[in-house]
């Protein structure tokens, strides 16, 4: 547990003295989300339909823009053999840096959703689904996005590849997350599409760290 | 101890060395010699259990490493090439991650004083992008004053120290065998140590054939 803790402080650390890096994401996801009103134009009925849909995409984006440097720093100068060797086993250090990514990458999102979803004249009750919604789905996102970026380490062009692998397999996160907000301004409460989405991550907590230890494990041979 | 047996390694379809025998007992040490591309790195980096085994068998305490698996990587200390340290993190923070990574967290005083005997001093607090090469390794090396494990594996851990940090390297070498540690190496250059030690050396690779990819 102790070195768990010692890489999520690490990752923390290293992002903070990195500031750029997560900043450059939270910038790209602001600005792609706030070209849709400026794009189509102040029809209030048009923009709160598409608002889900735009806020969701935009965040599976910005969330991958970080993906690929997820492991390759680590792979570089020798760390991720260290951790290899480590008497705590791989997967829980694995989700220690998932976590890491999460609370740098997942969790400003999360925060500056409300805002940017004013833009889109949703009401604070759709704000707040949008939010839990977010909540629960970028934690998938990190997850997922660990499995990819752990399986196109050490490929040449493997950012291209990595969005290429990743982004489908984004697509239930994305369809139950807009969905919710979806269903709650349709009337139809979110309820079903939120505990899909929490089912989502459960699943994703349990098999992805192993799953991307698994593929840690072949780039290191 | 650490004995090894028939033990062969393929880099694509070219056998880099085959039946090769060690063993390590309590305050013994063995050096890899061979020329570059002999298969050194790979061959420290099967016993450590970085690479498969393609052939051969590997055991720690007289019972099969893959079997005692998580036993033997407690008592195991590698130093690659890559020193695994982070150019954004300060000495101290480096060595406290890297020792809690390894399972055996440091506190505050050990830390400074490892850095500290290891000629840091001063520098504690940098970040190691500001560092030399050398002081760099320092850093990594810094990890074997605070370290408890048994069996040592160095790949090059002489490589960018200048003459002080060779022979203060050299003591704490010394000052593990004297404890009943083990210690396997590589290294291009003669190293006087304590204890008793051996070399082995790794045969020079084939030539690649003309036309051979």
């Amino acid at each position: 547990m102790n070195a768990f803790l010692a890489i999520v402080r690490r990752d923390l650390l290293l992002a903070a003295r990195r500031k750029s890096e997560v900043f450059t994401a939270l910038f790209f996801f602001m600005i792609v989300v706030s070209l849709f009103p400026l794009g189509i134009g102040p029809e209030s009925a048009t923009l709160r339909r598409i608002a889900p849909g735009v806020l969701w995409v935009a965040a599976l984006l910005a969330a991958m823009l970080s993906l690929n440097r997820l492991f390759a720093a680590d792979h570089q100068d020798g760390t991720l053999e260290q951790m290899s060797l480590s008497p705590t086993p791989l997967a829980l250090l694995v989700s220690g840096k998932v976590l890491a990514h999460w609370l740098t990458a997942g969790l400003p999102l999360v925060l500056l959703a409300p805002v940017l979803g004013l833009q889109f004249d949703l009401s604070a009750r759709s704000l707040g689904i949008l939010m839990i919604s977010l909540l629960l789905g970028t934690p998938v996102l990190s997850l997922i996005g660990a499995i990819g970026a752990a399986l196109t380490l050490g490929v040449r062009g493997g950012g291209v590849l990595l969005s290429l692998l990743v982004l489908p397999l984004y697509i239930p996160a994305l369809i139950f997350g807009a969905g919710a907000v979806e269903a709650d301004l349709a009337g139809l409460g979110a309820g079903g599409h939120l505990s899909l989405l929490g089912a989502l991550l459960a699943l994703g907590m349990f098999f992805a760290p192993w799953a991307a230890t698994a593929a840690l494990r072949i780039a290191l041979e | 101890m650490l004995r090894a047996h028939g033990l062969a390694c393929d880099r694509g379809d070219r056998r880099l060395f085959s039946a090769v025998d060690l063993s390590v007992s309590p305050g013994e040490w063995l050096q890899v010699e061979g020329a570059n591309g002999a298969g050194k790195t790979s061959l420290l980096r099967i016993l450590a259990g970085l690479a498969p085994v393609a052939e051969g068998l590997i055991e720690w305490e007289g019972r099969p490493v893959a079997e005692v698996r998580d036993d033997y990587h407690a008592r195991l200390l590698y130093l690659g090439h890559a020193p695994a340290i982070k150019e954004d993190l300060s000495a101290l923070e480096n060595l406290h991650t890297t020792a809690a990574v390894a399972g055996r967290p440091l506190d505050e005083a050990t830390a400074m004083a490892a850095l500290r005997r290891i000629g840091l001093k001063g520098r504690e607090d940098l970040p190691a992008r500001v560092l030399s090469q050398g002081q760099k390794r320092r850093v990594a090396l810094a990890r074997l004053l605070c370290s408890q494990a048994r069996l040592w594996i160095l790949d090059e851990p002489f490589v960018a120290l200048d003459v002080a940090a060779v022979a203060q390297l050299c003591s704490i070498l010394d000052d593990h065998l004297s404890r009943g540690g083990m210690l396997i190496f590589t290294s291009h250059q003669a190293v006087q140590l304590a204890g008793t030690g051996a070399s082995l050396r790794l045969g020079t690779p084939p030539a690649p054939r003309e036309g051979a990819a």
